[in-house]
């Protein structure tokens, strides 16, 4: 025998069967016959990127929904009153103010322009809120209000790219894909990091959601209102659950026949991602169809037309992925850009946002899933205390702005940090995004100094070198 | 049966040869000597580099204890402690190893809070090193590459040479040649990214490996697929990005990388002509499209901007893209601060930066090759009638000379408006004044500009503007429009008197310009254009414009208002001047004169412009604009002057544009300062060009400006530029580079298997007058390329990525190549080379999630559907779903690698996404068409056509089950056979008589399993 012919004989289809088993744990699948559902297993082979895993040190958080305020919703109206403001109404700014400061489109010598709503205090905690948030206001004591975010960009596409991925220039990876690098998926049946959009797509694109420089495998998958809920999920015209089920089973078969003459671990997780595939043509319409929620919980939401695409059903359906094992929710809702009409703009997105978010809080409470899960909500900044266009608008603006978090590790019922009397730079306790993404790893578990991806030489984190933990905030 | 031809048996020869030095040689060296010398670039700087060089390396802020470690000497003499951190020969006195060894966490280091740990092994290694000296070796990546000599005992071809020694070193065999069908696939995948048709893989068992790969090397379709490689670290989107992501034509750049590859354009050329094409002495139109390169950085058209950020966010983009596809450098490190692990200060990241950014934004027409033959004809024609001219006129010269000397003696001083405050009204657009005066509206396009200014022009008669060229708009301008047109509907100026709180609007009573176009009116009658008089009639509905038509259209227009009188201005009276454009301007400029009623001459402005310039200081464009004007005032002329105008009537229509590069005039030229923690606006110190001092040194006799930049990026001096060119061709055909990291080969870069590997190739490039083509037959050809990818568990645990090379390269293929394998295979695939992108369907509710909807978004639907992968549209912000599946990235940033996922999100695509169900059905109708009669055949036909290969016994039954479980559920009625045939109940395709259409279902069914195997989408 030659050694060439030694060489081949090392790959009996024994060895290679044996080493899968042994080695991969894939072959499982493919062993059952029939088997739809093969069970954790499959999650643990050597090559899966999304199984689940350990965080730095015990997090309050398992999951986060950051309900993205895309525009940029203007604190001044829904989150920080400013009777000053309403006073000086009409008047110029202060002139030390305005030392290198850029807005967006004003000249900053613009007049101030008075909050257009009232606030009054709720809660025990007795927090601030505008007479607009209504429903936001009874989970008041469930909630920690920051008024003290700033930011780097005044425009709307870094904005929100600085926002989601600590970096104004794109290619970065997003929160949710470094969440999911860092901790993995739980959900067998879902991707490990889901993307809803209400209103109208965001000026920052798919990059807001991307994996950036981490495998393709961390990025968010939107699911969508119309249409198949996951891009491709349907069978061709024709096929029915059957001939998809038969033809999977054969192009199965065919693959591990393929693996055991080429002994290609990659071919085994080739497998899984069809067998992954099947399951989500169930469980991804099951998740998206609301049939199943009681009347009072569509109630509860606000959602009028349970499958039409708006806000109130995204954020039940944030509540469904939740309960699904789900790690990250990106909700978008792009509709904050009030640089006129703005009364009457921002009443008609409070209408549409207050009730779902508030009701998103209430129902995992009383589910007891608020407990693990961390909540967001805000925009990429906030918007000038002077007017723009004449008596009713406000233009962007970084130097202040609000955000909200509440449930996995949140001291709800706080207020954090203060802005000046006009609402437009942070007086105390300023809290910057990176700070903010800092604070969100760490209620995960994480450390963000320590979630590091080499990349170009480099040990890349979510805060580059930057942020700084705000304990504050923490329960 | 295989055929065994001469080159195949050659091939089995050589690699039999190639096993059996391995075997002899083997039994002559015994195991490693236990105690060879540690080596300093392996053992030891990934060490440093890794723990030590945050806090002791390159960047003197962020050094700890001003102590070095990265330099010996440093390192010897010790930081503030004075005491040495190394003594040579001597780790017992070394603080390094005492530190390296202490458990006092204030003592030890790392320091604990680095959270970084040596390993026992790398502590040894460390004292080791200390005893045998400490030498330091320069960083390999650092010096120039050069070829190790051939040892006669391995194998001669260099790659198989240098494997060979390895693998023999590590007790490893090498895997067995792959069957002929496994290779010929490898092969034109590898080199054309198609695999090979029935007739292909008949040539290739007929005319052998090395044949074939020579017949493929000349195929166009090869540009086509190595383009593809280069348009990844390029970031070649077909749209500008950010939030308004709107189209740009980049494709003719595209198409000249294709073509590039498929001349093998050296690869130093290859590199200057993108790079610096433009300054190429007699630099042809194909060499300015070259420098497209650097501009397919993402451009903000965000209302609002401040133009010069994101420009300066496309600088950074550039240096990073240069970084990563030319010098395999991480130049991004250094754009905050001096690189904390390789040498390349913060002032070398501008002194770089530098060379690139005195460049204008172009964009340019392109035209096809016949039409530039066309327009040169053209040329010739108009230069002979005007030869004619200057033979008509005697002692033309001086006629026009005196002609000149008459505009300029006619023209009144005017002095510039220095704006005090610029902006829109609306805000929109941030306009900017330039050291000429002159005001340039980049950025979001907006209607109304206005500027504050206290001129103090009590007296003032009248206002000039001009509407000038620029090389930062479109086709130099001057509209800001797409096209360069422009309208101006109103020219306005309000004062304030210093005791005035309002603005006072003064009357324009006349307005003269060099030119205006005819009176017109818009299709629905509301818009009137044409006149300069419309300029100051008050309305908005009516503007003044002056396009020349599409030969003359990109030059400066100049219009005259009088006001009623002189002015009676006090001082520090404050001025706004308005423009109301209804289309937009990219740049002018406004001047006041006391001269009483000046008017514009009725001459091209742009003549009177080139005739203030002194006669010998003039440019050739200026001669040209001067001798058009004069022409035209010859009344004896008049039949050669229609003849001229008639011939640059004739001009083509280009087939599109190119953004590129273009070398900033002497009254724009930028300066670069250093960017205090790389921020836009925060420049520190002027920065001249340089280059970093480790690397080759520039040619000191140049100018120093992009061309020399080009060139010595593109030296074979540089230590880099080859070996990540070599890199990168490696990476594509086996997966992974020999360097792991194509885009960094700084010191944190894991040290490559095969260095002297990748520098036997690297000097071989250069030696072959950098042949791109050369390399990749080189690396081919070698056994080591031809192995088996078959593995054993054995060799998964000793080589368990094939970094040894211990088999063939296997992996899932690229996006476009998975793709492109399902057309071709479904005889669907339309080759034509080139050409504008082709819109792919994609669902409705992906379209729905544009910020600005893309209403041009109309699915191809003829023949264009079925265009290569490369010729698919890519839309940033909304990554082409099917190429975002298989890991294509966007093209947001450069991308060097590309790393492989294996989602459940690309089995659904490739099960259900439009274009693959589309080549399910058109494979079965080929299966019925050509694959025979019986179902066995077929199955074989259709295994073959995915995977170039005859199925098993076990593979064909699996098929023909599959087969009649479909069947018999189609017969039954389960399953509507013209549904999943065509999509559609009711049709069906033309079928031969004996065929069904539940056949034609049931393969369909079929063909849709075996294009989602494993093999069909993998190179095996």
């Amino acid at each position: 025998m030659t050694h060439l012919e030694q060489a081949q004989q090392l790959m009996t289809r024994a060895a290679c069967r044996r080493w899968f088993l042994t080695q991969c744990g894939v072959g499982l699948a493919g062993m059952a016959a029939n088997s739809l559902f093969a069970g954790e297993n499959l999650q643990r082979t050597a090559k899966n990127p999304l199984a689940p895993r350990r965080s730095h040190f015990a997090g309050k958080a398992k999951r986060v929904i950051f309900m993205f305020q895309a525009g940029a919703p203007s604190h001044l109206e829904l989150f920080d009153p400013k009777p000053e403001l309403a006073k000086r109404d009409g008047q110029l700014p202060p002139a030390e103010l305005l030392k290198d400061y850029r807005a967006a489109f004003i000249n900053p010598k613009s007049a101030l322009l008075g909050p257009r709503y009232k606030f009054s205090q709720h809660g025990a905690c007795g927090m601030p809120l505008s007479e607009l948030l209504p429903h936001t206001a009874r989970m008041a004591d469930d909630i920690c209000l920051i008024r003290s975010m700033h930011t780097e960009s005044v425009n709307h596409a870094p904005g929100q790219i600085f926002m989601n991925t600590g970096s104004e220039q794109f290619g970065r990876p997003s929160l949710g894909a470094w969440t999911l690098y860092g901790l993995g998926s739980e959900s067998e049946d879902l991707p490990g990091f889901v993307v809803l959009t209400s209103a109208k797509g965001t000026s920052g694109g798919a990059s807001n959601y991307g994996c950036g420089f981490l495998p393709t495998s961390y990025g968010g998958i939107p699911f969508r209102s119309k249409g198949d809920a996951m891009l491709y999920l349907s069978n061709p015209p024709g096929i029915d659950a059957q001939a998809q089920r038969t033809s999977l089973d054969s192009l199965r078969r065919l693959n591990e026949l393929a693996l055991e003459s080429i002994g290609d671990p990659e071919i085994a997780a080739r497998i899984q991602s069809y067998e992954m595939a099947y399951r989500l043509q169930t469980s991804a319409p099951e998740l998206m169809n609301l049939q199943s929620e009681p009347e009072h919980v569509l109630r509860m939401y606000g959602i009028e037309a349970p499958n039409k695409a708006s806000y109130a059903r995204n954020c039940l359906l944030a509540r469904r992925l939740v309960e699904r094992g789900v790690r990250y929710i990106q909700l978008f809702h792009e509709a904050w850009d009030q640089h006129g009409n703005l009364t009457a703009d921002v009443k008609k997105n409070a209408l549409a946002t207050d009730q779902p978010s508030a009701a998103l809080v209430a129902d995992l409470k009383q589910r007891g899933l608020l407990d693990d899960t961390l909540l967001v909500w805000g925009g990429e900044f906030g918007r000038t205390p002077m007017v723009q266009g004449g008596s009713d608008g406000r233009d962007h603006h970084n130097r202040c702005f609000s955000m909200w978090l509440a449930g996995g590790g949140i001291r709800g019922g706080h207020v954090h940090g203060e802005s000046d009397e006009l609402g437009f730079n942070v007086a105390t306790d300023p809290v910057h995004v990176h700070d903010l993404n800092a604070t969100l790893l760490h209620l995960l578990g994480l450390d963000h100094t320590r979630l590091t991806y080499r990349f170009q030489g480099r040990d890349y984190r979510l805060t580059d070198v930057h942020g700084r933990l705000v304990k504050d905030i923490l329960a | 049966m295989m055929v065994a031809t001469a080159q195949s048996c050659r091939t089995q020869f050589f690699f039999r040869a190639f096993v059996l030095i391995l075997l002899a040689t083997a039994a002559a060296s015994g195991p490693l000597a236990a105690q060879t010398k540690v080596d300093f670039q392996h053992d030891i700087q990934p060490i440093l580099a890794e723990n030590c060089a945050d806090c002791h390396g390159v960047d003197p802020e962020a050094r700890q204890a001003s102590l070095r470690l990265d330099i010996r000497a440093a390192a010897l003499a010790g930081g503030d402690s004075e005491e040495p951190a190394i003594v040579p020969q001597h780790p017992e006195l070394s603080e390094l190893i005492a530190r390296i060894f202490s458990d006092d966490p204030d003592v030890v280091m790392p320091p604990p809070a680095t959270n970084k740990q040596l390993s026992q092994e790398q502590k040894s290694l460390l004292q080791r090193w200390i005893a045998e000296g400490a030498e330091y070796q320069p960083h390999w990546a650092f010096e120039l590459p050069a070829q190790a000599p051939l040892d006669p005992d391995f194998p001669a071809h260099p790659v198989d040479h240098f494997v060979a020694k390895k693998l023999q070193a590590m007790h490893l065999t090498p895997s067995p040649p792959a069957n002929d069908f496994t290779l010929c696939r490898r092969l034109f995948l590898d080199l054309i990214g198609i695999p090979p048709t029935p007739d292909e893989l008949k040539y290739f068992r007929k005319h052998g490996f090395a044949a074939t790969a020579r017949a493929l090397l000349k195929d166009e379709r090869f540009g086509e697929k190595w383009a593809r490689h280069w348009l990844d670290v390029a970031r070649y989107s077909d749209t500008n990005g950010y939030e308004k992501d709107v189209r740009r034509d980049q494709w003719a750049w595209r198409d000249w990388v294709i073509g590039a590859y498929n001349r093998d354009l050296p690869y130093d050329e290859f590199i200057i002509e993108q790079i610096a094409g433009d300054l190429l002495p007699g630099a042809t139109p194909a060499q300015i499209n070259a420098t497209g390169f650097l501009r397919n950085s993402m451009i903000n058209e965000e209302g609002a901007i401040v133009p010069e950020q994101f420009r300066m966010f496309e600088m950074f983009d550039r240096m990073d893209c240069i970084g990563k596809a030319v010098m395999g450098l991480t130049t991004q490190c250094a754009q905050c601060h001096t690189h904390k692990y390789d040498p390349l200060t913060h002032e070398e990241y501008y002194g770089m930066f530098a060379f690139l950014n005195n460049s204008y934004e172009a964009q340019s027409a392109v035209y096809s090759d016949d039409q530039y033959l066309e327009i040169a004809e053209i040329m010739k024609d108009i230069q002979a009638t005007e030869e004619q001219i200057k033979q008509r006129v005697p002692d033309w010269e001086a006629a026009l000379s005196e002609w000149a000397d008459r505009l300029v003696a006619k023209e009144v001083p005017w002095s510039p408006i220095v704006a005090t405050e610029l902006g829109s009204t609306s805000g929109l657009n941030h306009p900017t004044q330039l050291p000429d005066h002159s005001i340039l509206m980049l950025g979001h396009v907006n209607g109304e500009v206005f500027m504050i200014a206290q001129p103090e022009a009590s007296g003032a008669t009248a206002l000039r503007l001009e509407v000038l060229p620029h090389g930062d708009l479109a086709y130099r301008g001057p509209g800001h429009s797409a096209d360069g047109t422009w309208g101006l509907q109103e020219l306005e100026v309000f004062v304030r008197r210093p005791d005035q709180t309002e603005w006072e609007k003064l009357k324009f009573v006349a307005a003269s310009a060099d030119f205006s176009e005819p009176e017109k009116k818009s299709e629905d009658e509301k818009i009137v254009s044409g006149p300069v008089q419309l300029l100051i009639d008050g309305s908005t509905q009516t503007m003044w414009k002056a396009d020349r038509g599409p030969a003359h259209r990109h030059q400066a227009s100049l219009a005259v208002v009088q006001f009623d009188g002189p002015l009676d201005l006090p001082p520090q009276t404050e001025w706004k001047v308005v423009l109301r454009m209804g289309a937009m301007v990219g740049c002018c400029r406004v001047s006041w004169t006391r001269e009483p009623k000046p008017t514009a001459q009725a001459v091209d402005y742009a003549a009177v412009l080139a005739a203030q310039v002194p006669a010998k200081e003039r440019t050739s464009a200026e001669q040209a604009s001067l001798f058009a004007a004069w022409r035209k005032v010859l009344s004896e002329c008049d039949d050669l002057n229609r003849k001229i105008d008639s011939l640059w009537d004739g001009l083509p229509s280009p087939l599109t544009s190119v953004l590129h590069l273009a070398r900033r005039e002497p009254e724009h030229r930028r300066h670069t300062y250093l960017l205090e923690r790389g921020v836009w606006d925060q420049p520190q110190r002027p920065v001249k060009p340089h280059t970093p001092a480790i690397l080759h040194p520039l040619p000191t006799t140049e100018a120093p400006d992009r061309l020399t930049f080009a060139r010595w990026l593109a030296s074979d001096r540089s230590p880099l530029t080859a070996r990540v060119a070599v890199n990168r061709i490696w990476q594509a055909i086996f997966g992974e580079g020999l360097v792991l990291t194509p885009e960094d080969f700084g010191t944190r870069a894991p040290v490559p298997e095969y260095r002297d590997l990748l520098d036997w190739l690297s000097v071989d490039l250069m030696q072959n007058n950098w042949s791109q083509k050369q390399l990749i037959l080189r690396v081919v050809t070698s056994a080591t390329y031809q192995q088996s990818s078959h593995t054993s568990p054995e060799l998964l645990q000793r080589d368990p990525r094939n970094r040894l090379l211990t088999r063939g390269p296997r992996f899932r293929c690229d996006a476009e190549v998975v793709r492109d394998i399902a057309l071709s295979t479904a005889g669907l695939l339309q080759q034509q080379l080139g050409g504008p992108p082709i819109i792919p369907p994609v669902p409705q509710n992906v379209l729905d999630y544009n910020y600005q909807y893309p209403s041009y978004w109309k699915p191809a639907t003829g023949p264009d559907r079925y265009r290569r992968a490369l010729y698919g549209f890519r839309k940033r912000s909304m990554p082409d779903p099917v190429m975002s599946a298989f890991d294509g990235p966007n093209g947001d940033v450069a991308c060097a690698h590309r790393v492989v996922s294996n989602t459940p999100l690309a089995a659904l695509t490739g099960l259900n996404e439009t274009i693959f169900v589309e080549a399910a059905r058109a494979l079965a109708l080929r299966v019925l068409r050509e694959g025979g009669d019986a179902d066995i055949a077929r199955a074989d036909y259709a295994f073959r056509l995915c995977t170039a290969r005859t199925p098993n016994a076990a593979e064909r039954t699996e098929i023909l089950n599959l087969l009649s479980s479909h069947r018999k559920r189609l017969a039954d009625g389960w399953l509507n056979p013209r549904e999943i045939a065509t999509g559609d109940t009711d049709k069906l395709p033309d079928l031969a008589a004996a065929v069904t259409p539940q056949d034609l279902a049931a393969w369909t069914l079929v063909a849709r399993v075996l294009l989602n195997l494993d093999e069909t989408i993998s190179k095996n």
